[in-house]
């Protein structure tokens, strides 16, 4: 542990600042953000839970398209502020474009396989 | 010799080995669930019925916060990393291995709940379900907390029966048809389940592997080259949001619709 200690003061910085992305890191802030993210979070999780159980006149589909709505912002979140996906270099960019693409493509065959989707897969 | 852009980033891309090897991970991990998502949307559509209400919600809503807990003390871990705080950067990592464990242990319990659940077809064309509690095969009864319903319909949809009674019987072994427990090869729906949340598992028991190493015998980088290891914490962290981000699609998917 002793080793540890001395890795801090000789490896690490002096000021209890770093860079990411080209921008400072403060912990604080960091902390303040983090809690804005998790209560978001939250907030996202309750109101997914609320529209799962609003009454029967609301049609399947649209609880599922709300739920799914919800999930996305809720994914666009986590994605953007923890994975910094918001502030990130072009060349991750460029993979996740080549990524949605095929995603699109994986769901655009499901969607065309409609026509011919197995039977019988009762529940 | 050295290998080029191992903790420096490339000047071109702005980016250091092991973060686009990550993302390039990552890319194909996408591939790997959207096709098995695809799947649960294919295979669902197909069906002229589908359960509702077989899971606990409450646990699918714990296991939410506990994974964006472990998302948020991951993410600290590798801040504390960033301004040299070792202290620190110990609490959250052991935080997210705590979470991780914590979230894995529900799982189990959910996986456990599925695996004593029986239905049971009997000889006059109804169905026992529920818990099993006796099943010694020496004795001519098995033994269910549960209830008896004359439709296997009466099962699917769960959500609006209000507080189900269950009731502790002996069922004659003579008078059981079928038995079968809610496992994954039950229906579609419990195959998809396992097969989805049991993946998504792995993915937590793996990740939860390499925040061990790290926060263990792998922190001894701390001294030695000090970059690498915060590199090392945000791959690690990137591969843990990644697996947050499964389960903020997989909760409402299998609990909510």
């Amino acid at each position: 542990m002793s080793e540890l200690k001395t890795a801090e003061q000789h490896n690490a910085p002096l000021t209890g600042e770093s860079q990411s992305h080209g921008r400072p890191v403060d912990f604080h802030d960091y902390l303040r953000r983090c809690l804005y993210i998790f209560i978001a979070i939250l907030c996202a999780t309750s109101l997914m839970i609320w529209i799962s159980y609003l009454p029967e006149h609301y049609t399947w589909a649209a609880k599922v398209g709300m739920i799914l709505a919800v999930a996305s912002a809720n994914a666009f979140v986590v994605a953007g502020f923890l994975m910094h996906l918001i502030s990130e270099k072009k060349m991750i960019y460029t993979v996740l474009a080549f990524t949605v693409f095929f995603v699109i493509g994986l769901f655009a065959l499901t969607l065309y396989a409609m026509h011919d989707f197995p039977t019988g897969t009762t529940h | 010799m050295e290998i080029p852009y191992a903790i420096h980033p490339r000047p071109d891309t702005g980016l250091y080995n092991a973060k686009l090897g990550i993302w390039l991970f990552l890319a194909s991990e996408v591939m790997l669930f959207g096709g098995l998502f695809s799947g649960y949307v294919l295979l669902r559509v197909g069906a002229d019925q589908w359960p509702h209400g077989w899971l606990n919600v409450t646990l699918g809503t714990a296991n939410t916060v506990i994974l964006a807990l472990s998302a948020i003390t991951t993410l600290l871990a590798w801040v504390a990393c960033k301004v040299g705080q070792f202290g620190k950067f110990k609490f959250f990592h052991a935080c997210t291995l705590l979470l991780a464990l914590t979230f894995l242990g529900i799982k189990s319990y959910e996986y456990h709940d599925k695996w004593i659940h029986y239905e049971i077809k009997l000889t006059d064309g109804t169905f026992a379900d529920g818990h099993m509690r006796e099943n010694d095969p020496s004795k001519d009864y098995v033994k269910i907390e549960g209830r008896i319903v004359n439709d296997e319909t009466a099962l699917y949809d769960l959500r609006n029966q209000g507080k189900i009674k269950m009731a502790e019987m002996e069922i004659p072994r003579a008078q059981i048809k079928s038995m079968e427990n809610y496992g994954p090869w039950h229906n579609t729906y419990l195959a998809l389940y396992f097969t989805l949340t049991g993946l998504h598992a792995l993915h937590i028991l793996g990740g939860s592997i390499v925040i061990g190493y790290l926060w263990g015998p792998g922190r001894r980088m701390w001294k030695t080259d000090h970059e690498r290891f915060t590199n090392r914490i945000e791959v690690s962290g990137l591969f843990w949001h990644f697996v947050d981000l499964v389960w903020i699609f997989l909760f409402p998917v299998l609990y909510l619709t």
